[in-house]
């Protein structure tokens, strides 16, 4: 480029012309991918919820039949409800154990033991869900540990096929998912505690604060970015789970563990309708959003 | 730091209690996969008799070489593809401040919580028609579309960062664009792209929605997808259930604790900014 000629203000505006050229060459593999299979699926998963379609035969007109059933069919709403008490294993548990124990493991000093403890309270994120399902199963079984456990301590009474009782099955698919998520908010939070003014800390405790003050009036104000970030993360692994409930119980029994993925997945390829289906995707989608845009606008309201 | 004794103490015995809770459904995999394949276990018990011959049992039966083959197949076509287009694409939303980016990143944002399940029915037929329904195809394709938007964002954050001055320090010195961007640019985002990348074999690795979906053969899926049939395959014996899946999760385990340090960084990265 001949810069150096042309005059500058001249030629840092024709550089920015060639930049935009050249930048909108570069969007195009990324936009080419991007616009396949996101937005390209997402139109016609939104004209497939207008039909009554079972994939392969004629398709038919419905309007907005399909969104008036997965609002008004027992089986659907169940689904959605148990996606929302899913939120509060995916994310209330990890959140507040996460905050509780990242302010007892402050006081630890670097070193082998604490990298240690890094390295296992991450080893739920690094494998699988399904074999976190695969794990669980067992552990849940009526011959499995947890049981073994109950009886071990007095408490066989209460021993049971966890996932296979309507009372238990959702709370101990849940717990699964806090099992996974709950170290994963320790360790960021942990970080944030380490960017949070020491001094703040001392000042207070000269203060004779107690524990729970300092608490609220520090470690709460002072992570609220990760809490957003954190609950964000987990809602949207809440309402979208599939992988556990895949390899656990399939939904079952009955219907006490549906929640929306498995639902899509049965009704767009066990029953082929493929219209409620995507229906159903698309009002999922828009859940996340309701759930997750307020959760955005909290944090950045609390920034200021 | 104030810190007293007690709170020590308490903090100690807090931690060794969660560590523990997080191992035991781990050990628990492992005592079962270590107990006589034809025996249904109880709980979580020492293995007198370890078993090693189950993992060789379920190594060959569950065909885990083919799987995973068939994985780092996906693996190294999504990852480095996804990683080339972020990285074009961010370095012209985030260096270059096109005209009109700031509409391309609201535009790309939007596809940043699309949960996969609300995409998979219409995904399942625009791969019957583009005709690689049951192949590896059927995943490397949509991935490294549905993995774009949080790609070319985490790039994007990277190229903001880089002082402009550098960029334009290079030109005044002759350098074309093309230069400045293999010799500046591409050096200065190596930690980012390899946090990326970390993320993205992690991800593709472990995704289970679209393998089981969009591919009928569980040896062609990924070996996390390939759970399923591991499960059809021994449900009569949890013993060679748990050591299959065991082998599965093995590798990741050992290129974690490998690269444990960039994992949690890139995890922790990815998470603040995703």
């Amino acid at each position: 480029m001949k810069t150096s000629v042309a005059p500058r203000r001249a030629a840092a505006r024709t550089a920015a012309r060639r930049g935009t050229l050249y930048g909108w060459l570069f969007m195009v593999p990324a936009l080419i991918a991007y616009c396949a299979f996101v937005i390209y699926p997402l139109a016609m998963g939104v004209q497939y919820s207008f039909y009554r379609w079972n994939g392969v035969g004629p398709s038919e007109w419905v309007g907005l039949a399909n969104y008036i059933r997965v609002f008004t069919d027992p089986t659907l709403l169940t689904s959605i409800g148990n996606a929302f008490v899913l939120i509060a294993f995916f994310t209330l548990i990890p959140l507040s154990a996460g905050l509780v124990l990242a302010t007892l493991i402050r006081s630890m000093k670097p070193g082998f033991f604490s990298s240690a403890s890094q390295t296992i309270l991450f080893l739920p994120q690094i494998i699988p869900l399904a074999a976190a399902g695969i794990a669980w199963s067992w552990m849940y079984a009526q011959t499995g540990a947890v049981n073994q456990f109950l009886s071990a301590i007095g408490l066989g009474d209460l021993a049971r096929p966890w996932l296979g009782d309507f009372q238990t099955a959702l709370p101990a698919v849940g717990l699964i998912g806090s099992w996974v998520l709950t170290g994963l908010c320790t360790v960021l939070f942990l970080t944030g505690i380490g960017k949070i003014d020491q001094s703040l800390y001392e000042a207070v405790r000269l203060d004779g604060a107690s524990w729970w003050r300092e608490f609220i009036t520090i470690t709460i104000p002072g992570l609220r970015q990760e809490i957003a970030v954190l609950a964000t993360l987990t809602v949207i692994a809440a309402l979208s789970s599939f992988d556990i409930i895949y390899t656990t119980t399939l939904g079952g029994p009955g219907r006490s563990t549906l929640v929306p993925g498995i639902s899509i997945f049965r009704i767009g390829f066990t029953q082929s309708e493929v219209g409620l289906a995507s229906a159903f995707g698309i009002v999922l989608m828009i859940l996340v959003l309701a759930c997750v845009l307020p959760i955005q606008r909290l944090a950045r309201v609390s920034n200021r | 730091m104030i810190v007293n004794r007690s709170e020590i103490v308490i903090g100690r015995i807090v931690l060794v209690v969660v560590l523990v809770l997080t191992v035991i459904p781990l050990v628990n995999m492992l005592s079962a996969a270590l107990q006589p394949a034809d025996v249904n276990p109880t709980g979580l018990s020492f293995p007198t008799d370890p078993q090693w011959i189950n993992f060789v049992t379920a190594f060959e039966k569950g065909n885990v070489w083919r799987l995973m083959g068939s994985s780092l197949f996906i693996v190294v076509f999504v990852v480095p593809v996804s990683l080339v287009c972020a990285t074009l694409a961010g370095y012209a939303l985030g260096n270059l401040r096109i005209a009109g980016g700031r509409f391309l990143f609201i535009f790309l944002i939007l596809g940043l919580t699309i949960p996969f399940e609300a995409l998979i029915i219409p995904l399942y037929y625009e791969i019957q028609a583009l005709g690689v329904l049951n192949t590896q195809w059927a995943v490397i394709l949509p991935l490294i579309g549905l993995y774009m938007p949080f790609s070319v964002v985490w790039m994007r954050a990277h190229f903001i960062g880089v002082p402009q001055e550098l960029s334009e320090a290079a030109r005044v010195d002759g350098a074309t664009r093309w230069q400045e961007f293999r010799s500046i640019q591409l050096p200065l985002a190596r930690p980012a792209l390899s946090a990326l990348a970390i993320l993205l074999f992690l991800w593709t690795w472990n995704q289970f929605l679209l393998p089981v979906v969009l591919i009928s053969d569980p040896l062609n899926r990924t070996v996390a997808g390939a759970l399923t049939f591991f499960q059809g395959q021994y449900s009569s014996s949890i013993p060679l259930l748990n050591a299959g899946a065991l082998i599965i999760i093995v590798p990741t385990i050992v290129v974690f604790i490998i690269f444990q340090r960039q994992f949690i960084q890139a995890l922790l990265q990815g998470a603040v900014k995703g």
